[in-house]
């Protein structure tokens, strides 16, 4: 017996879900990047699932190039948090707020 | 596509793994339980039948991007930030807007669309998901945008660079 693709998306529902909660919870800065890379991972999963499921590779070369993308999302988002951690000494989001005053 | 009872142990390793990363405190209890998500992950794309993107995600993922996040946490010997403040009317919004965007997604799962296709075998999937087809194809019908991503890449890496090496007064 199969597993049915619904199953796939559902369980990429939930990941994206966590993902979402991590940026809008956590206050290192690191740690929201890594809820976004999972954001990323959920929306891959449903990719893959519906191009497996319809036998179309199309989709799998979507995920390469979103993987490509995260790679370079992730070089740029911790070279941002290592300039503001020099300059501030933290990565608290809570205390980088240099465009409130 | 695998046997069901593999699914539903790497699904529940996956959910767990990503509230334990939500949880942590310690920024590199988070990142390995990260790891431990990816990992899970890669392995729903084999149990998919995507053999590449199993592999690729293994290696670039976990490996590389991973990797790297744990340099940076440890490069910056971060302490554990004081974390959850009183329970506060921002949190309890958090939990709304996740609850709510939650059960969107599932209802639209739910709502049983019609594809438009059956769903193919477990042989044509293996094949649409093997290096040859997926290289062909990346290789032919996808050259340009495999260029872009190059210098996407090569952009991203002499951008990381210089912005790491600057000091904002």
């Amino acid at each position: 017996m199969d597993v049915a693709l619904n199953w796939y998306l559902a369980l990429s529902a939930v990941l994206f879900t966590i993902g979402t909660l991590g940026v809008l919870f956590r206050r290192n800065a690191i740690v929201v990047l890594m809820s976004v890379e999972l954001m990323l991972n959920a929306v891959n999963l449903t990719l893959v699932a519906f191009s497996q499921s319809l036998g179309d590779p199309s989709g799998q070369m979507l995920v390469f190039f979103s993987i490509a993308v995260a790679a370079a999302e992730a070089a740029v988002g911790l070279a941002i948090v290592i300039a503001i951690f020099r300059s501030k000494v933290t990565v608290d989001i809570t205390e980088i707020n240099l465009f409130k005053h | 596509m695998a046997a069901p009872s593999m699914f539903f142990l790497l699904a529940t390793v996956a959910v767990a793994a990503a509230l334990g990363m939500l949880i942590a405190r310690n920024p590199v209890a988070s990142a390995l339980w990260l790891v431990l998500n990816l990992f899970c992950i890669a392995g729903l794309y084999l149990t998919l039948n995507a053999s590449f993107i199993g592999v690729i995600q293994i290696l670039i993922y976990a490996g590389a991007i991973m990797v790297l996040f744990l340099f940076v946490i440890m490069l910056l010997n971060l302490s554990a930030l004081p974390e959850l403040r009183s329970l506060d009317w921002a949190r309890i919004g958090g939990f709304a807007v996740g609850l709510v965007l939650l059960s969107q997604l599932l209802y639209v799962v739910a709502l049983q669309f019609d594809l438009g296709a059956e769903p193919v075998g477990a042989g044509t999937a293996a094949e649409v998901g093997s290096a040859a087809t997926l290289g062909e194809i990346l290789f032919t019908r996808y050259a340009l945008h495999i260029q872009v991503a190059g210098i996407l890449l090569l952009a991203a890496t002499v951008g990381a660079v210089m912005l790491a090496q600057r000091r904002f007064e």
